[in-house]
């Protein structure tokens, strides 16, 4: 069998939106190396309930990296130090024997911590609201194949579409910002042939939305390098580029490019 | 059969029954249709594409979810693809092949006219989708692309990189979210079903906790759709998401919904094998990634070479050399037996044994490793990521893992259940696939179910209500049922035992998985139906769940979970006992040819078995199969 860990943990905890949270201190043995970080945390879990301590709270679904439903800052970072991946995704041979890890929730305005690790993300949820999609009714689609999508266009669609939607790059922004999140969402679409007629609307009523919830972009970076899905914040400077040009030209008046 | 059980399938040739359904079914018009209330259970594929349609169509729409946003269900995770008939590939493909191979895929179990009509509306739900925006893979004229896929000779899958259900169910929460933008849909989102509520014999709404404050709350409509997955993680160990669970098609069973084929499971052949005794789940690696890949292992189980280390003489590609014509893309089912018969002969690969090789060597020396990158670079992310090996340098090691259900809540053509006003879609009902479901078809049901079924059949239900009132919430039905769930949810906190809801659930997980898993006998599933209610009794009065009802209790959501996987692994279990026959998923191994396929029995099992909750017993009542266009023939894929 692969070798073990012992760990200091510094676990936030916070019975609810209301009260104050605070770090508590947690020694762990034989911690496999196999193990996600997710698995310490359940093996955590089952050695306080037997304890008839509360297990700390924390979310996952898929544990995958797919589903962006996990996200923990740890040591400071948010999904962990290894790039590009997800907190479930995280495994513990990115660990020492002997080392000490401080996990605690999203840190963001506009997420409030629900219990110790588990935060409230439906703002991002508000930005898709107000336009994340293509206004076409089931059943109105022409032929699938009618529109050809140059490759190229396609992979990059699908390079911003790949958002888990995680949170992680408001976490990590120092203004809270969801930015990335939102241009992913945003150029996803608008670049798409399908997406044009509502291009300019889009961006204005997604980029407004955003900064309703969240801070502002001050073009820090820190989110690109803590997204698990590595988006680029290039996608940040196409959705200015297409607020701006919507704003001046009144383009979304007219949904001409 | 009860009388409920008509399966209501329309008159005409197979393939314009659909077609004969539409132009003869009774409407809704516009302003009638704002006066309905319809609740939507579910927002994975399924679940957004119902509300989402219906919300469109001007119905008012409820939709619930446990997740914090509809984006996060089960469906995202979906790698692989979705089938669809378009033939673009000019490789002749047709609405009837597919029609064809989902019915023999299925083993010959499942209804003639529900297949058929999704073959057809396969069409549609590709285009939809494209005119949503989802980024599928293009070829470089920026044409579709299409792969073939487990077990089809046609390319007829649509991808996107190897996150299909990502894309797919971006576009439905997309559409989702514009109508709860419009007013037409709403959301209700980390609100967990816990049970229905049935008034004059028909399901007149839903009670509801919500998680983060634990408020229990009644919602009635004028019909309610479940759209809530599959119960793999009865299982404990699946490549399902953690949160997957039977509760709202339990719940919704216990009431008078008949569970249909419970036994039928699906064990995918490509998850990468256990690790550790602490496991939380298996990942699935795509089956695409055996159109490419070569499964093999050593000829001698003694042999503990590296795998590079082991000449081509000396191994074995079993599925290759059993199955010429297929190889490595026999059906799900096939290719699990086969690599569970080869781990339990003491061939297995990697340090627990319990493994087969897939091999990426020959098609990285034929393709360069750049295509294969594209083809498949974050399922070899993925891989290493969990298992810190690279298999762009060695072979994959896989083993089966439990992944899909297709038994769930008996419906008939319209997806109704037996429970009037109750209407069941995707994985949480029986309906299409069978024994065994093809790869890249539960994606297609989920969406052909949701966008263009759903909104359509449940017209003449609604139609039937016009001018009746909405059961009140105030109503005497709903507070009992309130008052149940109260008390289910209040038990668990009382209880006060020993030992956690997942240790419980974990031993669970083994019982079913040894003894109603891959291969299944009637002495281990004797076996099962002793030990899963000694465990049960055991969970009841030793199960400890700490903390309070009243904020985000994760244990106590769990608690109540793993019960009804206790309930329904009993009657798998039954279910399994009583098909004395091997089919698709269901292998028993009293019934196997010489060389270990499976041997239906199409006289005495060509039928759905249907059961009854009466109690805590149940009664098992059948829908025969009748197959007018395919002849049933022995699956073989020699
Ligand atoms: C790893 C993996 C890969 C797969 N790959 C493929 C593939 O490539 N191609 C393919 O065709 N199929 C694939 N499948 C199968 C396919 O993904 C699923 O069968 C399908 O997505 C199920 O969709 P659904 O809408 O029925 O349910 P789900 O997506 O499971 O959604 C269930 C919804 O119901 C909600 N819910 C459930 N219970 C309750 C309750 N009590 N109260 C409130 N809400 C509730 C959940 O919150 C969720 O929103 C794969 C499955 C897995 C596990
Ligand atoms: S952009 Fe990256 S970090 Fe931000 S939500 Fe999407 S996946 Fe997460
Ligand atoms: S749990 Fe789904 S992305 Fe981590």
């Amino acid at each position: 069998m692969a070798s073990t860990l012992s760990l200091t943990l510094r676990i936030w905890r916070q019975d609810s939106p209301q009260v104050k949270g605070h770090f508590v201190t947690y020694e762990m043995d034989d911690v496999p190396e196999d193990a996600s970080f997710l698995e310490m945390l359940d093996i955590l879990n089952e050695i306080l309930i037997a304890k008839g301590e509360e297990p700390i709270c924390f979310e996952s679904d898929c544990r995958e990296g797919i589903c962006g439903t996990c996200g923990l800052m740890i040591n400071g970072q948010a999904h962990g130090p290894q790039k590009g991946t997800a907190t479930c995704q995280l495994h513990m041979r990115q660990f020492k024997d002997g080392d000490h890890i401080v996990v605690e929730p999203w840190r963001a305005e506009a997420f409030s911590v629900i219990k110790d690790l588990a935060t409230d993300r439906t703002p991002l949820d508000a930005i898709i609201k107000a336009g994340g999609y293509i206004s076409v009714n089931t059943g109105a689609a022409p032929d699938a194949n009618l529109t050809p999508i140059p490759h190229q266009t396609a992979a990059t669609a699908f390079d911003a579409a790949a958002c888990i939607g995680c949170g992680a790059c408001v976490a990590a922004c120092p203004n809270s910002a969801a930015q990335l999140f939102c241009s992913a969402k945003v150029q996803h679409l608008n670049l798409m042939p399908q997406g044009q007629s509502e291009r300019w609307e889009r961006a204005e009523k997604m980029v407004e939305t955003m900064e309703e919830f969240f801070g502002s972009c001050t073009n820090h970076g820190e989110c690109e390098e803590a997204c698990p899905k590595e988006i680029s914040i290039d996608f940040i400077a196409w959705t200015n580029r297409d607020y701006i040009k919507s704003k001046l030209k009144n383009r979304s008046l007219f949904a001409q490019k | 059969m009860m009388e409920a059980m008509n399966s209501r399938v329309p008159q005409g040739a197979l393939a314009e029954k659909w077609a004969n359904y539409r132009s003869d079914v009774r409407l809704v018009s516009p302003k009638n249709k704002r006066g309905f209330e319809i609740i939507v259970v579910g927002t994975g594929l399924a679940g957004a594409a119902a509300a989402a349609s219906l919300g469109e169509l001007g119905y008012k729409v409820k939709s619930f979810t446990y997740h914090d946003s509809p984006r996060r269900a089960h469906s995202i995770a979906a790698q692989g693809g979705i089938n669809a008939a378009k033939n673009y590939q000019n490789d002749g493909d047709s609405i009837w092949r597919l029609f064809v191979d989902t019915i023999k895929g299925g083993d010959y179990r499942s209804r003639e006219a529900n297949v058929h009509r999704l073959a057809e509306v396969s069409l549609e739900i590709i285009d939809q989708c494209v005119a949503q925006g989802v980024p599928f893979a293009r070829d470089y004229a920026g044409l579709l692309d299409n792969r073939s896929f487990g077990g089809a000779q046609v390319s007829r899958t649509f991808y996107a990189r190897g996150q299909t259900g990502q894309q797919l169910l971006l576009g439905a929460y997309s559409a989702l979210m514009r109508q709860v933008a419009a007013g037409s849909v709403e959301l209700h989102n980390r609100k967990e079903m816990l049970d229905v509520v049935v008034h004059d014999g028909r399901a007149v709404g839903i009670v509801v906790r919500d998680l983060l404050t634990g408020e229990v709350s009644s919602h009635s409509a004028h019909a309610v759709v479940l759209a809530t997955g599959g119960y793999s993680n009865v299982y404990f160990l699946s490549t399902n998401a953690k949160m997957c669970n039977v509760t709202a098609a339990w719940r919704a069973h216990r009431r008078g919904a008949l569970f249909a084929n419970p036994c039928y499971t699906q064990i995918h052949p490509t998850c990468i094998p256990q690790s550790d005794d602490f496991q939380s789940k298996l990942t699935l690696m795509s089956e695409s990634l055996r159109n490419d890949g070569r499964i093999w292992v050593p000829q001698r189980g003694d042999d503990k070479r590296s795998p590079d280390q082991i000449p081509e003489s000396e191994r074995d590609y079993y599925l290759e050399t059993k199955y010429p014509a297929f190889g490595n893309l026999v059906p799900r089912d096939v290719a699990s037996r086969n690599a569970k018969s080869v781990v339990d002969s003491e061939r297995g690969v990697g340090e627990r044994a319990n493994g087969v090789y897939l091999d990426f060597a020959d098609a990285i020396a034929a393709q360069g490793e750049d295509a294969i990158r594209e083809k498949y670079g974050n399922l070899f992310d993925i891989y290493e990521r969990i298992t810190g090996e690279n298999p762009y340098k060695s072979p994959m090691r896989i083993y089966p893992a439990t992944h899909y259900t297709m038994g769930g809540l008996w419906v008939n053509y319209e997806l109704m259940s037996n429970l009037s006003g109750l209407f069941v879609l995707g994985e949480a009902n029986f309906s299409d696939h069978g024994a065994n479901r093809l790869g890249a078809s539960a994606l297609m049901q989920g969406l052909a179910d949701g966008y263009f079924i759903l909104p359509t059949t449940i017209g003449p239900w609604l139609a039937e209500q016009l001018g009746s009132q909405l059961v009140p919430t105030d109503h005497p039905a709903f507070a009992a049922v309130e008052q149940e769930v109260n008390e289910r949810t209040q038990q668990w906190l009382a209880t006060k035992g020993t030992r956690s809801v997942d240790f419980f659930h974990r031993e669970l997980g083994k019982i079913v998985w040894d003894y109603v898993g891959m291969s299944r006998t009637s002495s281990g599933l004797e076996k099962a139906l002793s030990e899963i209610p000694a465990l049960h009794e055991e969970y009841l009065s030793d199960v400890r769940v700490l903390g309070s009802a009243d904020s985000l209790n994760q244990s106590l959501e769990k608690a109540g979970r793993v019960e009804d996987f206790f309930q329904l692994a009993q009657l798998m279990a039954r279910d399994a006992l009583l098909r004395e026959e091997s089919c698709g998923g269901h292998f028993r191994e009293e019934h196997q040819t010489e060389d270990g396929e499976a041997r239906r029995d199409d006289e005495q099992f060509a039928h759905v078995a249907a059961w009854e909750s009466n109690g805590d017993d149940h009664i098992r009542h059948e829908e025969k199969l009748e197959f007018e266009e395919v002849e049933l023939a022995v699956r073989s894929y020699k």
